[in-house]
């Protein structure tokens, strides 16, 4: 009796291609036209597709405020564009249903750390534009302590949950095709449902992003009593998306991003942001630092935002560094070290093309 | 003196006229379907989104739980999609027959003489149909089969075994050796073992539709007249015997045609599958679908399942129906 969401979500994307006419891809040179930004002004609200039950990523607190890496992308995009970070419309989207929901125009973007691969990526299969990568993964295996799993070998002919609509799911059908592994994979639509199950006892193990079980186990009745075995089983970097077609506000989305990382390089925080805005209007000479706060040159305006989108996105959210720490780092419940996630300066991946 | 007929102005002419406005209509709905077909294909193509089939042909390269027909991750998509349905109309096809049963024996237990019975089936109809099916299928699955005991501990019944991994039952070996369920290294083994997804959701799918049935069997049988049950009575018939061979072949006139609906609508809830991990239609398509990218076509074929199945039914019913009505003397 109760249709489920996901057929309504074909719906709009059907009505969305029947209803509008021919688009027109008259975009001349010189001002920059972007349809998505333009709506999104017009609503003065940006709408951000997240997971809101993922703690350390996004996840709606007994507040009502949502909070994590994911919400705070959402956030420094909302302060670039709107210049105010409380101008966000979160979506809570399952795995199966954020790319129709992207396509169909439902959410302006995703922040639902959702991993960037070819098919998602190219114009013939989800046709959706990534930005830079926030979060760099690897897909790992919780099992219970007690079951004495070491190895995906411990795993054969076994029953292991994993939630259906996600990379994962296919990583771990080739994993275990690659090593020969007979098994039974238990497949959820929800990660509520997935965990429910695994703490139920009907799997002996369950597999996501060890960023994701990490997240999951600390709110577990006893996160003590489940593992994340040592085997990395792909590569996930967690990727914030816009639809394909809208260049421009790919681009704003993807330079907003360039910035939190540019911020941590340059030791811009959200505490000091403003005296350096000071110093840089004080000082001529320090070039960079002026083009970067949006002090000198229209780097704002040649991607459609304000001149001082950097300085407003850092003093909403603070650079990249502070938001890793605060959701998921230090600061958190997680604890999860920088690992690849470090500066590329001290040995990670996390790199900013320059503001030029 | 010659009769001139005078003719009628063709916009006057009444066999002419309905013709026109037809013919006018029927232009108009084809032009607006043209032009919101050619911006489907026109939007479709600069998205890069065109309809086209050929993934079903590439390995799927994911595993299912469980299939009736023999399937592993090299097989094409078009054959788990294949292992999907024939799961969706495995649930079905049980589902309906339970439905039946219990909700005829509920339906017929609301007339009984026995007080007890006849309250216990209607706090069953109310209760159940009162509540959402999606709630109810995850409470069979997490709180009640999830919560069961395995190995040893199993609920454990001549030829049946109940536990967490599923439910076993015995079932003819090689030639006629009846064989039942056994404990082997801590590992329940049976020669037919339903998952304990297959079994929370056909549970929750019977019980559910049941409650259905039972108050279209209710319906049937009220309305069959009094003076049929005193009549059977007053031929010593006992109640039993009434109801069988009198008043359920009367009723059946007005149960069929009610049933059509709840069979169809047992069809459409068994793609709530996907809650509880049952590997059904729906569940494969959305794992085809995560993998391709191919929204459209996936859900294009999704929708024509259900409907063929759907229409299946009906024509059945139909038949069925036609079967159990009155032949005119």
């Amino acid at each position: 009796m109760q249709p489920s969401p996901r057929w309504l979500l074909a719906l709009p994307l059907l009505l969305a291609f029947t209803l509008t006419g021919c688009a027109d891809d008259s975009g001349s040179g010189g001002g920059v036209q972007s349809m998505k930004l333009s709506t999104i002004r017009g609503r003065d609200k940006l709408v951000c597709g997240v997971d809101g039950k993922l703690p350390g990523f996004s996840f709606l607190g007994p507040d009502g405020t949502y909070s994590g890496l994911d919400a705070d992308t959402c956030r420094a995009v909302a302060a670039a564009v709107l210049g105010d970070p409380a101008k966000v419309e979160y979506r809570d989207l399952n795995s199966s249903e954020r790319f129709a929901a992207l396509a169909s125009g439902e959410v302006d973007m995703l922040a639902r750390n959702t991993t960037m691969t070819l098919s998602r990526d190219s114009a013939g299969g989800n046709g959706i534009s990534f930005g830079p990568t926030t979060f760099f993964d690897g897909q790992g295996l919780m099992a219970p302590v007690a079951s004495g799993i070491k190895t995906l070998k411990d795993l054969a002919g076994k029953p292991i949950c994993v939630e259906s609509g996600t990379t994962t799911e296919l990583n771990l059908a080739d994993r275990m095709r690659e090593q020969g592994i007979a098994y039974t994979p238990l497949k959820f639509q929800t990660g509520d449902q997935t965990y429910a199950a695994y703490l139920g006892g009907r799997c002996v193990a369950v597999t996501s992003d060890r960023s994701q079980l990490a997240a999951k186990r600390s709110s577990f009745p006893k996160p003590d009593e489940h593992i994340l075995l040592p085997e990395v089983m792909s590569k996930e970097p967690l990727t914030p998306a816009s639809v394909n077609g809208d260049p421009a506000w790919a681009d704003a989305m993807r330079w907003t991003v360039f910035a939190l990382f540019q911020a941590e390089e340059l030791g811009i925080t959200k505490a000091n942001v403003a005296a350096k805005v000071a110093e840089a209007k004080a000082n001529k000479n320090l070039a960079d630092l002026r083009r970067f706060l949006g002090v000198e040159g229209d780097f704002g305006k040649q991607l459609g935002l304000p001149a001082d989108f950097v300085p407003k996105t850092i003093a909403a959210v603070g650079n990249y560094g502070e938001i890793f720490e605060r959701n998921v780092g230090s600061g958190s419940p997680l604890k999860l070290e920088r690992a690849e996630n470090r500066l590329w300066s001290k040995g990670g991946l996390i790199y900013s093309p320059p503001f030029r | 003196m010659s009769t001139t007929l005078e003719r009628i102005p063709w916009w006057r002419d009444r066999r002419v006229v309905p013709w026109i406005v037809q013919a006018v209509v029927g232009l108009a709905l084809l032009l607006v379907i043209t032009l919101l077909v050619g911006n489907l294909v026109r939007n479709l193509t600069a998205a890069g989104l065109l309809l086209s089939w050929r993934w079903l042909g590439q390995p799927a390269s994911f595993d299912v739980a469980e299939s009736l027909i023999p399937f592993d991750a090299s097989m094409p998509y078009w054959r788990a999609l294949l292992v999907g349905l024939v799961n969706s109309l495995r649930v079905i096809l049980v589902g309906l027959v339970g439905a039946t049963l219990l909700g005829t024996a509920m339906g017929m237990a609301s007339f009984s003489g026995n007080g007890l019975l006849r309250r216990l089936a209607r706090v069953y109809v109310e209760v159940i149909r009162n509540i959402p099916l999606l709630l109810q299928l995850l409470f069979w699955y997490f709180v009640v089969f999830l919560a069961l005991p395995n190995g040893t501990a199993a609920f454990q019944l001549p030829g049946i075994v109940l536990s967490k991994s599923g439910l076993y039952l015995a079932w003819f070996a090689q030639g006629l050796s009846w064989l039942g369920p056994e404990l082997v290294n801590g590992v329940w083994q049976a020669p037919l073992r339903l998952s304990v997804e297959f079994t929370a959701l056909l549970t929750g799918l019977i019980t559910y539709t049941g409650a259905f049935v039972a108050e279209v069997v209710r319906g049937g049988i009220a309305s069959v007249p009094k003076g049929q049950w005193e009549a059977a009575t007053s031929l010593g018939l006992h109640w039993s015997a009434s109801m069988r061979s009198v008043v359920l072949p009367q009723a059946l006139r007005v149960i069929v045609p009610g049933l059509n609906s709840q069979y169809i609508s047992l069809a459409k809830n068994s793609s709530l599958a996907v809650a509880v991990g049952y590997v059904d239609l729906y569940s494969v398509s959305e794992t085809t679908l995560n993998q391709t990218g191919r929204a459209l076509e996936v859900f294009l074929l999704l929708l024509g399942s259900y409907l063929i199945i759907d229409l299946l039914i009906s024509a059945v019913m139909n038949g069925a129906n036609q079967l159990v009505q009155i032949r005119e003397r």
